[in-house]
């Protein structure tokens, strides 16, 4: 059935991922009472979807107006305008990014985001004399933000490390993290907490840079503007192609939907 | 309580009920089409057909409060944005599990023709001589040889674009032009064709999507979005194939929410006078008579509706006097295979988004091979390149990581082996009393898990393919097994099987339920292997020969 359409087009590592998240609960409830809530929480989705294409000019969940302009500049630092294409701001990334963590994230998750948007706030003070990331310049900012990279991944390859050695994780890619772990480290900019990778265990919440960096990513290559102007994007190609040339730099086409 | 009268009535308007309708009405039939759920009409219904990504609030994932309000659904991804619509509510239709077992319903016209796979393979005499060469289970009561012509026949109306191969364990078909293999996949099918002995063969997938228009549908415009529904009509669906035909003949009549309670039972003629219907909307009662009924409901639902019925005369309900109504439930076992990284191919790519990949046929256990299991498995997979959600997980940000994000990665290849599951009358479906659904019908029990054999067999199904990509040249390649509970395949197969003897099977070898022979059942519960190729062609092929039995029986005046 549809399983092998999807196996077939989603990119191997999101399957991987998907796999993982897909694994729930096996209780069945039943009641209306469940069905009512449930509705009442779709309603309250639907507003907020709507608020998140408004961009953001309204408050999304417990974001406000300004939550969602400072998610904005955080999106735009990582994936900034270029020659090839405008940015995630463009893209009105930000409150996309607000909207899934109110609507997709359960409350742990939403905690670690939150208090990640201040404790990014406070290491921009830190650096920067003072400076919030919304006072910081660009240059200050994407400095910032590479060293926070760096200590998000190292921070997550430990904690897919740990995952794997508990027995809880089940891919291959979380015991090649184990072995490349340490060259992370190395890597890891002066400043960031590495010391703490080691206390990592596989119960860690993960690191609320990763959040930012993959919604950021996920709501900016799937806007109109990621698919058509950072990518190619064809609604109807009406012929395949099995094999065309490919030269460096080009376009991806991106998928349909 | 009215009463209508037809020459026949089809329950379920799925791919096996869109073709019972069809073969009926052709032959000079009135027909009644009756659909449990809502109807989608081709074209017009497919709202989502034609949207981009960026039109969906939450890009197609999945919320918090879709996932508490589909506690079954979520465990899998037919939750999701784009077309949760088109999957049965679990809160209205619940069931019980015994064991885990995900059951994944279309209640809609149309069925799961909408969302399916569309994978599309012929089953061959290594698949129905399987069981009577093991000693498992029963006999099929037919050959290739009976159903060969008929897969022909489906094909050609269906519109299945494949290969041909000449390969004994997956015969050859009436195919349109194969979808190609891309140049990643054409590298290491080159490769595998020097190793194991020419045994392991990559081959385009066969695939119900036109690469030729047909009466009435374009050929497939490679948007990869089939399961929003195909605006050009580019694949097989209830709505794009069979039902416009059943519709032609000005003899069908489709009813959508029409729940069938009961198949009513004549017990002194021995035969089905027609069923009980329930509105689905008011619960408004209405029966409808026929001369014959096909059950075409799916694999479970099929089943359900016999044991509800006649139960006046058997306590297990209509086909129950054979002890096996409800026995034998299968799957297709999978979610295991392997994947690596593909050199040499950096200044290639390709264009369209073909909706199929490549297949591997099966070749374990062929030949005098005796492997510590029973029976084997194919592969589904494909070559790509790799896309920004790779890059999520590497170091970078700023405007050349973005750029670089947007162009295509690595390539990349994998497979999912997909392996038959041995029959077993100890897995099974039974009636809870203690629970109802939204229409107030006590609901499905279900007591199923597979064996040993599944098990062993998954060790090749994850080696067998890191061995075959090392040998063609993959490089980091990995298995992965994620784990499966029957009925994620959504091949689910059984509990009415057919048989040469009533008292070991529900139906004969034309899909009669033996006790009531009006009564065709020729849905996925019919089947009594599951073999390791997707089955709904072989739905297809075994309810147009139903229909063709049964439409000569009927002139014979033998029903």
């Amino acid at each position: 059935m549809t399983n092998d359409e999807i196996i077939n087009r989603i990119n191997r590592r999101e399957a991987i991922q998907r796999v993982t998240a897909m694994l729930g609960g096996l209780t069945l409830i039943g009641g209306s009472s469940l069905i009512t809530a449930c509705e009442k929480a779709q309603e309250r989705a639907a507003d907020t979807a709507k608020a998140a294409a408004a961009g953001p000019q309204q408050p999304i969940g417990e974001f406000s107006v300004p939550d969602i302009a400072y998610l904005d500049e955080i999106a735009d630092t990582i994936l900034p305008t270029t020659k090839a294409s405008p940015g995630a701001k463009a893209a009105k990334t930000g409150a996309f990014m607000a909207l899934m963590v109110t609507d997709t994230y359960d409350p742990n998750d939403q905690k670690v985001f939150r208090a990640g948007m201040q404790t990014l706030d406070e290491a921009s003070k830190k650096a920067n004399n003072g400076a919030g990331f919304m006072a910081a310049t660009p240059e200050q900012r994407l400095t910032l933000l590479e060293g926070i990279d760096k200590e998000a991944k190292a921070h997550m390859d430990a904690r897919d490390a740990a995952k794997k050695a508990k027995g809880k994780g089940t891919t291959e890619a979380e015991k090649k993290a184990a072995k490349v772990l340490p060259d992370q480290r190395k890597e890891a900019a002066p400043g960031a907490d590495v010391g703490a990778a080691s206390a990592i265990t596989a119960d860690t919440p993960p690191h609320y840079f990763r959040q930012m960096k993959e919604l950021a990513m996920l709501g900016f290559f799937t806007s109109e503007i990621g698919c058509k102007q950072a990518m190619r994007y064809a609604e109807s190609p009406g012929r395949f192609d099995p094999c065309v040339p490919y030269t460096p730099g080009e376009k991806a086409w991106a998928p349909h939907a | 309580m009215q009463s209508v009268e037809y020459d026949a009535i089809v329950v379920g308007s799925g791919i096996s009920g869109g073709w019972a309708a069809k073969e009926l009405t052709e032959k000079g039939l009135r027909v009644l089409l009756l659909e449990r759920g809502k109807n989608i009409e081709h074209i017009k219904d497919y709202v989502n057909a034609t949207k981009g990504p960026w039109d969906y609030p939450h890009r197609g994932g999945r919320t918090k409060a879709m996932e508490a309000a589909y506690p079954v659904l979520k465990r899998d991804y037919p939750l999701n944005e784009k077309n949760l619509d088109w999957w049965a509510n679990d809160q209205e239709s619940p069931y019980t599990e015994v064991k885990r077992f995900d059951w994944y319903r279309g209640y809609h016209v149309g069925g799961r023709s909408l969302m399916w796979g569309r994978q599309s393979y012929r089953w061959s005499d290594l698949d129905f001589e399987a069981n009577a060469k093991d000693g498992i289970a029963i006999d099929w009561p037919i050959r290739y040889a009976d159903i060969a012509s008929w897969y022909d026949h489906v094909e050609k109306h269906a519109g299945i674009s494949g290969s041909l191969e000449k390969m004994p364990q997956l015969p050859d078909g009436q195919f349109q032009p194969a979808m190609p293999l891309n140049c990643g996949e054409e590298l290491v099918a080159g490769r595998l064709t020097k190793l194991f002995d020419g045994k392991r063969r990559i081959i385009p997938g066969r695939t119900a999507n036109a690469t030729q228009a047909l009466p009435g549908r374009n050929a497939c415009q490679y948007r990869d979005a089939c399961w929003l529904g195909c605006p050009f009509g580019g694949y097989f669906s209830t709505q794009s194939s069979t039902l416009p035909a059943a519709m032609k003949t000005g003899k069908l009549t489709l009813k959508p929410w029409a729940i069938v309670s009961e198949v009513l039972y004549d017990k002194n003629a021995k035969r089905a006078t027609g069923v009980r219907v329930m509105d689905g909307l008011n619960n408004q009662v209405t029966d409808y008579k026929a001369k014959i009924i096909f059950l075409c409901a799916s694999t479970l639902n099929s089943t359900w509706l016999l044991m509800r019925s006649a139960t006046d005369v058997w306590p297990g309900g209509l086909g129950s006097s054979s002890g096996e109504l409800g026995h034998n439930l299968m799957d297709h076992h999978f979610r295991v295979g392997a994947h690596g990284d593909l050199d040499g191919l950096e200044d290639k790519y390709y264009f369209g988004r073909r909706p199929t990949g490549f297949y591997i046929p099966r070749y374990r256990n062929l030949s005098g091979e005796k492997r510590p299991y029973l029976r084997g498995f194919g592969y589904q997979g494909s070559a790509s390149r790799e896309n920004w959600s790779s890059a999520v997980a590497e170091l970078g940000v700023g405007g050349a990581f973005k750029d670089k994000a947007a162009q295509p990665g690595r390539w990349g290849i994998g497979a999912t082996a997909f392996g038959e599951m041995l029959p077993n009358h100890k897995n099974m479906v039974s009636i809870d009393e203690t629970k109802k659904d939204k229409w107030g019908m006590p609901v499905l029990k279900f007591d199923c898990a597979t064996g040993e054999n599944e098990r062993l067999m998954r060790k090749d199904m994850a080696a067998d393919m890191a061995e075959t990509l090392e040998a063609c040249g993959v490089k980091n390649v990995e298995t992965y097994d994620n784990e499966y509970f029957p009925g994620m395949g959504i091949h689910e197969m059984g509990t009415a099987r057919m048989g040469k003897d009533p008292k070991t099977s529900v139906l004969n070898s034309h899909n009669q339920v033996w006790d009531a022979p009006n009564v065709f059942v020729t849905d996925g519960s019919c089947m009594v292997s599951t073999a390791c190729p997707n089955p709904s062609l072989t739905y297809m092929a075994l309810t147009a020969r139903a229909a063709d039995f049964a439409v000569n029986e009927l002139n014979r005046r033998t029903l």
